[in-house]
C-alpha cells in the first residue's frame, strides 16, 4: 500500500465529511435538501457545475486517449465546450424558471398529469444509474490500483460516502464538495501542465513538435478508425457528448440551487471558462504522458491508458505528485457521485413518490425522510450493479449515459420549453422512443453481443436521438388530443423568458 | 401570478421586444454553432482536409478543435453581455402587468 497516498485519499475523506458536517446543521427542509434553497451564488455554481460534470473518465480518460492516440482521442473533448454553450443558450434559463427540484418538474410544468412525470422521472433513474456504475467502476478501479484495496471493498467505500453526503448534508453538501473538487482538479492539473511545459520552455508548440518527432505525424494529425463502421461510431459518441449534457438531469438540476434565471447565465459563463480551460489543456498533459512515461508502458499499466494522467506525475514528480494526483481523481469521483445520487433520489422520492403516489399531498418532513432514505436506496443499488459490472468499459458506460440523455431526455426538454403545438402524446411517445431505442439499440450491440451483434455500433446517439426528436414530433401531430389540463403554451413560454415573479 | 397575468405580459410591447431580440440572437447562433461543431468530426473523421501541419507540428485538425473552445467562449460573453440587458425587458414587463408592485408578487 502506498502510504503517501492513503494519507491524501483520508485529507480528502476527511474535509469531505466535514463539508457535510456543516451542511447538515442548514438541511432543514425539503428545499434545502435539493436546491440548497436556491441560495447558490452564480461563481459558486459555475465551479460546482465544473465539479459535477467532469469525471474521473473525463480527466483520466481523455488524457489517457490523447497519449495512446493523439489526434484521434481528443474528440472526447471538443464537444464539450459546445454542449455548455449550447446549455447556456438553450436550457439554463428556462430550466431555472420552469422546474421546482427535477426535470420532471419542468415537463410536468406544461402538461400536468402523473404519467409524463412518471416517464420523466424513470428516464433521469437510469440515465443517472448508468453514469453512477461507470463513476463506480472507474473509483474501483482507481482505489485498488492505488491503495491496494480490493474492488468490491472500494466500491462499498464510495458507496458509503456517496450516501453520508446526501443524506446528511443534501445539495448544500453536494455543492461545496463539488467546489472543493472542482478547485482541487483544476490546480493539479495546472500543477501537471507547468512541470511538462517547464521542460519545453513554457512553449506549449514544442510539445507538438517533440511528440510527431518521436512518435510520428500519426500523433498529432486525425487518422481513419478502422473502416466506415468504425468512424460512423467515433461520430456517434462525438455528437453524444456535445449533446447529452444538455439533458443531463445531475448537469439540469445544478440551475435550480440559483436564486434567478440571471445567476444561471453566469454560472454557466464561470463553467465554461474553468471546463474550457481544463479540456483544451488535456493534449499538453496526453502528450507529455505519451513522451515522458512512454505509450508501452502507459497500454501495459491500463490498454484504454487511464492511468497516464498519474504515471505522468509520477514521472515528473515523484510519489508525492502520483499520491496528489491519485487524491485529486478520487475527490473527482465523489464530487461527481454525489451530484448523481441526488439527481436520482429527486427522481425518486420528488417525483415518484411525493408526487405521483401521494398525489402532491405529503408533508415537508415527509418529502424530506423520502428524499433521504432515495439517496440511501440508489447508493446501494448503484453499488450493486457496479459489483456486476467491473469488466466494463468506463468510457462505454459513461458515453452511454450521454447518449440516452440526448435521446430520451432532450427532445422533451426543449420542445417543452419551444414548440407551441408539442402535446401530451409527443412528450411521452418521445421520452419512451428515446430510451427504449438508447437502451436497447446497446442490448444488441457489439458491447453485449460481441462478434453476433445486431446493431453494428457501440454507441446508439446517432440513430436514437433522431428517432427521440422524429417520435416526439409524430406523437404530436398525429394525435388529436383535447388540452384540457395543459398549462396553456403562453403561460410557459412567458415563465420560460420572464421567471415566475418569484425571487 | 394568476393565467390572466401571463397573458397580460405576454402582450406587452416589452415582452414582444424581449422575445423578438432573443429570438434574432439565438436562432442564427445556435444554428451556426451546431453546423460549426459537426463540421470538424465528418472531416477529421472522413477526409484528409485537416491533417496538413500548421504551426510547428499543429494540424489544422487541433487548430479547428481549439477553435471550437473560443467559439463558445466569444459566443458566451456576447450572449451574457446581451441577456443582462435584456433582464431590465422581462423586469418592465413584469411591472407593467403588476402595477409597479413587482417585489409582492
Amino acid at each position: 500500500m502506498n502510504v503517501t497516498a492513503s494519507v491524501f485519499f483520508a485529507a480528502i475523506v476527511a474535509v469531505t465529511l466535514g463539508i457535510t458536517y456543516w451542511a447538515s446543521k442548514r438541511n432543514k427542509s425539503t428545499s434545502d435538501h435539493y436546491v440548497a434553497g436556491k441560495g447558490i451564488t452564480g461563481w459558486q455554481n459555475g465551479l460546482a457545475i465544473t465539479g459535477d460534470f467532469v469525471s474521473v473518465g473525463g480527466f483520466l480518460g481523455i488524457t489517457g486517449a490523447i497519449a495512446l492516440q493523439g489526434f484521434n482521442g481528443f474528440y472526447l473533448s471538443y464537444g464539450i465546450p459546445i454542449a455548455f454553450l449550447l446549455v447556456l443558450l438553450v436550457v439554463a434559463e428556462p430550466m431555472r424558471n420552469l422546474g421546482k427540484y427535477t426535470v420532471g418538474d419542468v415537463i410536468t410544468s406544461r402538461f400536468g398529469t402523473g404519467s409524463v412525470r412518471a416517464i420523466a422521472a424513470v428516464n433521469t433513474l437510469l440515465i443517472s444509474i448508468v453514469y453512477m456504475i461507470s463513476q463506480f467502476v472507474g473509483a474501483g478501479a482507481l482505489i485498488q490500483l492505488l491503495l491496494g484495496i480490493n474492488y468490491n471493498v472500494a466500491v462499498l467505500i464510495i458507496g458509503v460516502l456517496a450516501s453520508v453526503y446526501i443524506l446528511a448534508g443534501g445539495m448544500l453538501a453536494t455543492t461545496w464538495i463539488q467546489i472543493f473538487k472542482a478547485v482541487l482538479l483544476l490546480s493539479g492539473t495546472f500543477l501537471l501542465l507547468l512541470l511538462v511545459l517547464s521542460r519545453f520552455d513554457f512553449n506549449p508548440v514544442a510539445v507538438f513538435d517533440e511528440t510527431a518527432a518521436t512518435l510520428g505525424d500519426g500523433a498529432v494529425i486525425p487518422s481513419d478508425y478502422g473502416g466506415l463502421i468504425a468512424n460512423l461510431d467515433v461520430l456517434s459518441i462525438t455528437i453524444a457528448v456535445a449533446l447529452g449534457p444538455v439533458g443531463l438531469p445531475h448537469v439540469l438540476m445544478r440551475f435550480l440551487t440559483v436564486p434567478d434565471a440571471r445567476t444561471a447565465r453566469s454560472s454557466v459563463a464561470v463553467a465554461s471558462v474553468f471546463m474550457g480551460l481544463f479540456f483544451i489543456l488535456l493534449p499538453i498533459l496526453g502528450y507529455g504522458a505519451a513522451i515522458y512515461v512512454g505509450q508501452a508502458e502507459i497500454s501495459a499499466a491500463n490498454p484504454a491508458g487511464n492511468l497516464a494522467a498519474p504515471q505522468l506525475s509520477e514521472a515528473l514528480g515523484g510519489d508525492l505528485l502520483l499520491a496528489f494526483i491519485a487524491a485529486v481523481s478520487f475527490a473527482t469521483l465523489l464530487a461527481v457521485m454525489a451530484g448523481i445520487v441526488i439527481a436520482a433520489s429527486g427522481a425518486f422520492a420528488h417525483d415518484l413518490y411525493t408526487n405521483v403516489w401521494r398525489g402532491g399531498q405529503a408533508t415537508d418532513r415527509e418529502q424530506l425522510r423520502a428524499a433521504r432514505v432515495a439517496a440511501g436506496a440508489i447508493c446501494v443499488i448503484g453499488l450493486l450493479l457496479a459489483l456486476g459490472a467491473q469488466g466494463f468499459n468506463l468510457a462505454f458506460l459513461a458515453t452511454l449515459a450521454f447518449a440516452m440523455a440526448a435521446s430520451a431526455n432532450l427532445p422533451a426538454i426543449l420542445l417543452t420549453i419551444y414548440w407551441r403545438r408539442f402535446n401530451l402524446t409527443g412528450a411521452v411517445s418521445g421520452m419512451v422512443a428515446g430510451l427504449v431505442s438508447s437502451v436497447g439499440l446497446v442490448l444488441i450491440s457489439p458491447n453485449l453481443l460481441g462478434e453476433s451483434a445486431i446493431f453494428p455500433f457501440t454507441n446508439p446517439a446517432l440513430v436514437s436521438i433522431p428517432i427521440g426528436f422524429l417520435a416526439s414530433y409524430l406523437g404530436t401531430v398525429l394525435s388529436s388530443e383535447n388540452r384540457e389540463g395543459h398549462t396553456p403554451y403562453e403561460e410557459i413560454y412567458v415563465r420560460s423568458n420572464v421567471g415566475s415573479g418569484e425571487a | 401570478m394568476q393565467q390572466s397575468e401571463y397573458s397580460g405580459i405576454a402582450e406587452t410591447a416589452a415582452f414582444r421586444e424581449l422575445v423578438r431580440r432573443k429570438r434574432a440572437f439565438l436562432v442564427p447562433t445556435v444554428v451556426f454553432v451546431l453546423l460549426f461543431f459537426i463540421v470538424l468530426p465528418i472531416l477529421s473523421i472522413f477526409t484528409d482536409v485537416l491533417d496538413g501541419k500548421v504551426i510547428g507540428a499543429i494540424s489544422w485538425a487541433y487548430l479547428y478543435a481549439f477553435a471550437q473552445f473560443f467559439l463558445a467562449w466569444v459566443v458566451t460573453f456576447i450572449y451574457w453581455r446581451k441577456a443582462n440587458r435584456w433582464d431590465e425587458l422581462a423586469r418592465k414587463a413584469r411591472e407593467e402587468v403588476s402595477g409597479g408592485e413587482e417585489n409582492s408578487a
